[in-house]
């Protein structure tokens, strides 16, 4: 604006020239002040539950965490009160060394997660990642692609049980007891994992911008060498931390382990055999209902939570690492 | 397409080698590069440019100009076939490089765009070190030794003029670069991959004026080694790099209100900026039009 005759302002309520002044009307400035409330409010709301769960987790985890509990194996009964309240207050959380605590353990748990975790990346993560490659890069919007594309928002939206009972249906009852091992939950997880592995994926390719590529096919490079050369580096952060948060999702989940794990009370390494998880021990000793079993749930959800935190920390941390590089 | 005037475009069988008239004769003129033979472009049911046929000559400029929506950028994409990226683009007609149509279904594209290279109206470095912009498609294509890397990457940023700039960083990112940088690093980065043409998109469209000149500067000097095809809204520009000029304007379709560009004139540049045989070339060129 020019003008500096006063005919030349445009229409509208009186304003003042001092800028400090607003031109606002009350009724737009009570409005405003409100939407900026209610908005602090929400917030409020939706972290007070968070908050509740991760304090109360970690007070009750607290009492009986040691590191001699996250390394010994599973006392095989913990639903009868043998291990009194008493002797839980009187050793637990710190006297490691003690014969009564030395009951107390969910080492086995934690192997079973990391194994099943790392089985199910090793499937979905490769796997997911070609699959957005053809979609982003050379399905685009053929048929086929739409139709993978549409199969894979289904497959985020089934109920993660339905993955358990599908590997239960074709894996575990063709082999019979020993057909429930790390293996087989693996497959489950990874049938989880897979469809967000290549949305998020599918996504981070999308950023890439397409100058890039072109730029790539006019020095006369294929498309899959401009894809590995280019494209995927240029998205790497993203597909990264994408990943990773579907192994967060992955280590938590129970209802696919439920029926593809079996059982284990001691150190089980391998892919075979009858295994467990930190999910699936929390909902077995959280069903037992005993004093002890309770206090195991409580240790095994604080450290449940706590390998979700870490990795989805380490992947906010590439990417945003990755974004200021640029 | 109904309602424009019988075109043998619309005949599938204008791909098909042609007999031989023009062809011939020409064919035997070793300064020819291109032969475009009535092309029309598509995007899918939409025709952005039509029946356009022009040659091309070996170590010349030619500059491509027209008001917006003329159909310079895509025909000018037709020419390392790089429609083929665009869903739904399709190309008729015949561009006959060396005698050979680039749209013959034995002809690899990724095989044109070794040898017509091309630099795109914003710079578009890789998010990677300055040389391994440079070295990204001598190495792709087979190039492993560092020594002989380190030669192809020098001569290239010394030709794009950018070396005595970027002798001494380049390790660091290609993005840490000015605009003007950019451009020329993406004109290295062409270069090293030794093609014969070298298409330009508006290369200096996002540059200053300090940026452009040393550009236009460089073109003069690539002229010796490269063809070159350019794109430009700068008319002056034109008139100053381009031994000569393809004048494109829009045509609107009554029946589908959509336009479609159509090549006006195609001659010496001065000839179009002295005495150009169009009105509309006049109308443009004299700035009394676009």
């Amino acid at each position: 604006m020019t003008a500096t005759a006063a005919p030349a302002r445009p229409a509208g309520p009186a304003r003042s020239d001092d800028v400090r002044i607003s031109t606002m009307s009350r009724r737009r400035r009570v409005r405003d002040r409100l939407a900026s409330v209610l908005m602090v409010v929400a917030f409020g709301v939706a972290v007070v539950p968070l908050g509740f769960v991760i304090v109360n987790v970690a007070q009750q985890g607290l009492k009986v965490m040691s590191p001699g509990l996250l390394t010994r194996t599973i006392p095989p009964d913990t639903s009868s009160n043998d291990l009194s309240n008493d002797t839980i207050a009187k050793y637990g959380g710190t006297a490691s060394t003690t014969e009564t605590t030395a009951a107390l353990g969910i080492g086995p748990a934690i192997v079973g997660t990391a194994l099943t975790t790392l089985g199910a990346s090793a499937l979905a993560i490769p796997l997911g990642i070609l699959g957005a490659i053809y979609l982003h890069e050379y399905g685009r919007r053929r048929r086929l692609a739409r139709f993978v594309r549409f199969m894979t928002d289904v497959m985020v939206g089934v109920p993660s049980v339905v993955m358990g009972v599908f590997v239960y249906a074709i894996w575990v009852v063709p082999r019979g007891v020993g057909g429930r091992s790390a293996l087989a939950a693996s497959f489950a997880l990874g049938c989880l994992m897979l469809p967000i592995v290549v949305r998020s994926t599918e996504e981070m390719l999308r950023l890439v911008p397409d100058t890039l590529r072109e730029a790539s096919a006019a020095l006369g490079i294929r498309t899959w060498r401009t894809t590995v050369t280019v494209v995927l580096p240029a998205a790497a952060p993203g597909i990264v931390s994408g990943s990773m948060l579907a192994v967060a999702r992955a280590a938590g989940e129970t209802a696919p382990v439920l029926f593809t794990i079996g059982a284990a009370y001691r150190y089980n390494w391998g892919l075979s055999g009858g295994n467990t998880s930190l999910s699936l021990f929390i909902y077995n000793q959280a069903s037992l209902t005993g004093a002890t079993s309770l206090r195991l749930a409580w240790a095994a959800a604080l450290t449940l939570i706590t390998i979700v935190v870490v990795v989805t920390l380490i992947a906010r941390t590439i990417s945003t690492r990755a974004t200021t590089l640029h | 397409m109904t309602g424009e005037p019988a075109s043998p475009t619309i005949d599938l069988t204008a791909r098909a080698p042609r007999p031989a008239p023009a062809g011939a004769e020409r064919g035997a003129d070793e300064t020819v590069v291109f032969d475009v033979c009535d092309v029309s472009v598509h995007y899918g049911t939409f025709r952005a440019v039509r029946n356009v046929s022009m040659t091309i000559r070996r170590q010349e400029i030619t500059a491509f100009i027209g008001p917006s929506g003329c159909g310079k950028t895509t025909m000018l994409r037709a020419f390392n076939r790089m429609h083929d990226l665009t869903e739904g683009a399709r190309v008729e007609g015949t561009i006959d490089y060396h005698g050979v149509d680039l749209y013959d279904p034995k002809v690899n594209p990724v095989e044109v765009r070794r040898r017509i290279g091309m630099v795109f109206q914003k710079p578009n470095p890789f998010p990677k070190s300055i040389y391994d912009n440079v070295a990204y498609g001598p190495r792709l294509g087979g190039l492993a030794k560092r020594s002989e890397l380190d030669d192809v990457v020098e001569r290239a940023l010394v030709r794009a003029a950018l070396w005595d700039e970027v002798k001494d960083r380049l390790k660091r990112s290609a993005l840490g670069l000015s605009g003007g940088q950019q451009q020329r690093l993406c004109i290295a980065r062409t270069v090293a991959v030794e093609p014969e043409v070298i298409l330009m998109d508006e290369p200096c469209s996002a540059l200053d004026p300090i940026a452009t000149g040393r550009i236009e500067d460089l073109m003069e000097e690539m002229k010796r080694d490269f063809t070159i095809l350019i794109v430009t809204h700068n008319m002056q520009q034109a008139a100053r790099v381009s031994d000569r000029c393809a004048f494109f304007t829009t045509e609107v379709n009554e029946r589908s209100d959509t336009r479609t560009g159509v090549l006006v004139e195609f001659d010496r540049t001065e000839q179009m900026f002295s005495n150009p045989s169009d009105e509309r070339t006049e109308n443009y060129v004299t700035g009394r039009f676009g």
